[in-house]
């Protein structure tokens, strides 16, 4: 057996006094693609920038991370240089913060070309050409004197993947290349990485959340959990014959679809007046003047969109980022004018309603946001957060009925009583998302808004909450409209679902209908890019099974 | 009860860390003890400092007077523990002027954006282009001198600094998701701003306060040199400075002690505001 690149012996990392790396092994074969796993604080970052010896203030690490026959912990920093960027290469997971602002991204592809090999300008400029080439970014078409701000974040994270490669390392590390881009971007930049390690004979250390990415791309994957590694083995095998309980469990949650005893509220079947309904809308937004007295140039966010939602129905819009899926829920829930068309929530007019009437309305509409930690005040407690919107009830409840039904809802989501006196720091992830579906839900709405709200979770916690939906509309009877970027999600709980491109809505439909036997273009280009767990696994066994 | 016990244990986990903070407690400390003097003043000083006494003048520091004494042969460490009420007030009230006018505007502009927050911060920027000496000089010159008209001034340039800050930090606030949350709970912008806005950029505005204090008590130093400020008899820092100039030679240390107070205050309270900043920040806030 050929000996290997990165061999992982042992290796404890400690960060002031608390462990965060408990002996952990691996190895990393050249031409081989490593996938580690593992839900958030798991070390599986950390466990990567050791690797590099890029460790944070305080730590301190124990045990043996052999590079290419020498220990990386014993070489001085000077030594580090020389391997970091010309034998290791890296990609960061937001290729906004990896680029710097203010350099063309020519120059900074060039920069370390230079640095290393001591080449004069013009040679390192060739190589540089070539190199974004390669990443699909021909200087014909993309000029290397652009600023990171001039492109698109698929287009960002293919010059960090230039950079990172560009002295040809023999190991090259990403983490998490692609959380932070669309998944039609996420396909491109996958294959692209994939194309690379193969051509160029690298070792690829993969570093994600995602089970069904890290499936499709490595040939073998440990899956982390508290610093330690769980399990490992090759992709195809190590799912057939998984035996730990929290791989299981993550495997699980992966592909995790909550039981549904209702059957789909379908719209074409339904014999009842819509609970909301949308006809024409467009939302524009005025862009900065271009120039002094010319008029400020217009951009249609949603651009002239109608449908229903109807009693008891989940229904789903799908989209990547800019799709103009947000801006579509804040004209819904009356938080910003639209400029055009109406929403009529239980037939009154919502846009335009005078502020009596909203509050009338909104007892009734309510939302879930995606962020955990920005949808909290950080400064009050968890019983005044969940009984915000009580006020809209004014005096017809009593303050002790009030307090009953703060306490009811917690119930409701799975918190206790005790919780009612915590701050929101105290919770976790996933505890403030159940804090915040409780909010929804302290009114007693017939709709609620779920705007990206399962998207900041680990796959485990996750899976957790839509059970808790789905529980919750079948015990309430409420109606969803959840906005997501994943497929997975959204066909996991919706009856129906939009598909939204460019600020129109150019798919909709029953949800298997629309995923299984997508029509539209855009559609089918979506649902071909979603990660499939399944799918990945099936071609991992045929490819394992020549070999 | 747990939730006393919670308050509590907040309290006792920033007083912990402030120990951690140098500038803090030195600031602290510098200020505690020039507005202790100022305290005592009020009862007790070294001498009377409204009875000249000639024969005495123009003293080196001695046992009986500590920082020597003026060309009147009044007492210099008793004229600094007075000034020091001088200069605290100025500057107590010019930010509380700037707080109560400035808080309010920065975050109406911030809540009302469009044309009422053009209008209002391109006044704020009007009175920004005015130096405090400046405006001093104006009212000084409609109402005469005085102490009330140094207050005013001095309280007029601090508005637009935290109509400034306030607009900014409410601004950045006002995308969080839980301000929309609080818009669909159907509360009205006002509420929302008392509510959710004002309790998250107290902090900011805490940092700021230290800061404009300590301006404060410069520019409150600055009026009165040029005879803007506080009129004699009452004694105050600036105008110190002042009488000592055309004596520097003789008696180099009437100028020193009063300039060292002013320096020393101003210090005191900019390491505050400092140590103050690394407290109150969230990100250095340890997660319990």
């Amino acid at each position: 057996m050929k000996k290997p690149l990165l061999s992982i012996r042992d290796f404890h990392l400690d960060i002031g006094s608390a462990p965060i790396i408990k002996g952990i092994s691996l190895d990393l074969h050249p031409g081989e693609i490593f996938g580690l796993v593992g839900e958030s604080g798991s070390g599986k970052s950390l466990t990567a920038f050791s690797a590099m010896k890029l460790l944070p203030h305080a730590a301190s690490p124990r045990g043996e991370i052999v590079f290419d026959g020498q220990n990386v912990l014993d070489l001085d920093d000077k030594q580090m240089c020389g391997l970091r960027g010309r034998q290791m290469g890296m990609v960061f997971q937001e290729p906004m913060t990896a680029l710097n602002p203010v350099k063309t991204i020519g120059n900074q592809v060039s920069e370390g070309i230079r640095w290393h090999l001591g080449i004069d300008a013009q040679n390192a400029d060739k190589r540089m050409r070539k190199l974004l080439g390669m990443v699909g970014l021909p200087a014909e078409r993309f000029s290397p004197g652009r600023y990171p701000h001039e492109l698109s974040g698929g287009q960002r994270q293919r010059v960090v993947i230039a950079m990172a490669i560009a002295l040809k390392p023999r190991l090259l590390i990403a983490d998490e290349p692609t959380t932070a881009l669309d998944v039609t971007i996420q396909a491109q930049i996958l294959t692209l990485l994939k194309d690379i390690v193969k051509k160029q004979k690298m070792a690829l250390l993969l570093i994600s959340h995602d089970l069904a990415v890290v499936a499709d791309m490595a040939d073998r994957i440990g899956i982390m959990r508290d610093g330690a590694i769980v399990e490992t083995g090759s992709t195809a095998r190590l799912f057939e014959t998984m035996k730990h309980p929290y791989s299981l469990n993550l495997r699980e949650a992966s592909t995790h679809v909550p039981v549904r005893k209702t059957k789909p509220v379908l719209s074409a079947q339904s014999k009842v007046p819509p609970l909301l309904s949308v006809q024409n809308l467009v939302c524009e937004y005025k862009l900065q003047r271009k120039k002094l007295f010319a008029a400020r140039p217009v951009v249609k966010a949603v651009n002239s969109v109608s449908f229903n939602i109807y009693p008891g129905q989940s229904l789903g819009l799908v989209g990547e980022s800019g799709c103009g899926k947000s801006t579509l829920a804040r004209a819904l829930l009356a938080l910003e004018p639209p400029s055009d068309g109406h929403v009529d929530f239980m037939g009154q007019p919502l846009t335009h309603a005078r502020p009596d009437d909203l509050i009338k309305i909104r007892r009734d509409l309510q939302v879930v946001f995606q962020d955990p930690f920005g949808s909290f005040n950080p400064r009050r407690r968890a019983r005044w957060l969940v009984g915000e919107p009580l006020g809209l009830l004014g005096k017809e409840i009593s303050k002790a009925e009030k307090q009953d039904r703060i306490v009811d809802v917690l119930d409701a989501v799975g918190l206790s009583h005790n919780d009612l006196d915590k701050f929101p720091h105290e919770f976790s992830g996933g505890q403030r998302q159940r804090l915040a579906i409780a909010r929804a839900l302290v009114t007693g709405p017939k709709l609620v808004v779920a705007d990206e709200a399962v998207s900041a979770l680990d796959v485990s916690i996750r899976a957790q909450i839509l059970d808790l939906l789905v529980a919750l509309r079948e015990k309430l009877g409420i109606s969803y409209l959840f906005i997501s970027h994943d497929l997975s999600v959204v066909r996991a709980i919706t009856d129906e679902v939009m598909v939204m491109n460019a600020g129109k809505i150019v798919e909709q439909g029953p949800t298997g209908d629309v995923f299984d036997h997508p029509k539209h273009p855009y559609t089918r280009l979506l649902v071909s890019a979603a990660p499939n767990l399944q799918q990945a696994l099936k071609r991992r066994r045929k490819k394992e099974r020549q070999t | 009860m747990s939730l006393i016990k919670a308050r509590l244990s907040a309290v006792k986990d920033l007083a912990g860390r402030s120990l951690h903070s140098m500038s803090f407690v030195i600031g602290g400390t510098i200020f505690a003890l020039v507005g202790l003097m100022a305290f005592v003043s009020f009862f007790w000083t070294p001498y009377p400092v409204d009875v000249l006494d000639i024969p005495a003048k123009l003293q080196s520091p001695s046992a009986a007077h500590w920082l020597g004494t003026d060309h009147f042969g009044r007492d210099i460490l008793s004229m600094i523990m007075v000034g020091a009420q001088n200069s605290i007030a100025v500057a107590i009230v010019a930010v509380g002027i700037g707080l109560f006018i400035g808080v309010p505007l920065g975050l109406a502009a911030a809540v009302r954006r469009g044309m009422a927050d053009e209008f209002l911060m391109r006044f704020n920027d009007l009175v920004f282009a005015f130096p405090a000496l400046l405006s001093a000089v104006m009212i000084t010159a409609i109402f005469g001198p005085g102490a009330v008209n140094a207050i005013i001034a001095i309280g007029i340039f601090n508005i637009p600094v935290f109509a400034r800050v306030a607009r900014g930090a409410a601004l950045s606030l006002m995308t969080r998701e839980f301000i929309l949350a609080a818009r669909v709970a159907g509360k009205s912008r006002t509420r929302i701003t008392v509510e959710h806005i004002l309790p998250n950029i107290a902090n900011l505005l805490i940092v700021q306060g230290t800061i404009q204090f300590s301006l404060g008590i410069l520019a409150e130093a600055g009026l009165s040199y040029v005879g803007l400020g506080a009129q004699p008899p009452d004694p105050s820092w600036g105008r110190m400075l002042f009488d000592a100039q055309t004596m520097i030679g003789l008696a180099p240390h009437i100028a020193l002690f009063p300039g060292m107070a002013i320096i020393i205050s101003v210090l005191g309270l900019n390491l505050l505001g400092d140590g103050l900043r690394d407290l109150l920040d969230p990100k250095l806030q340890r997660r319990s």
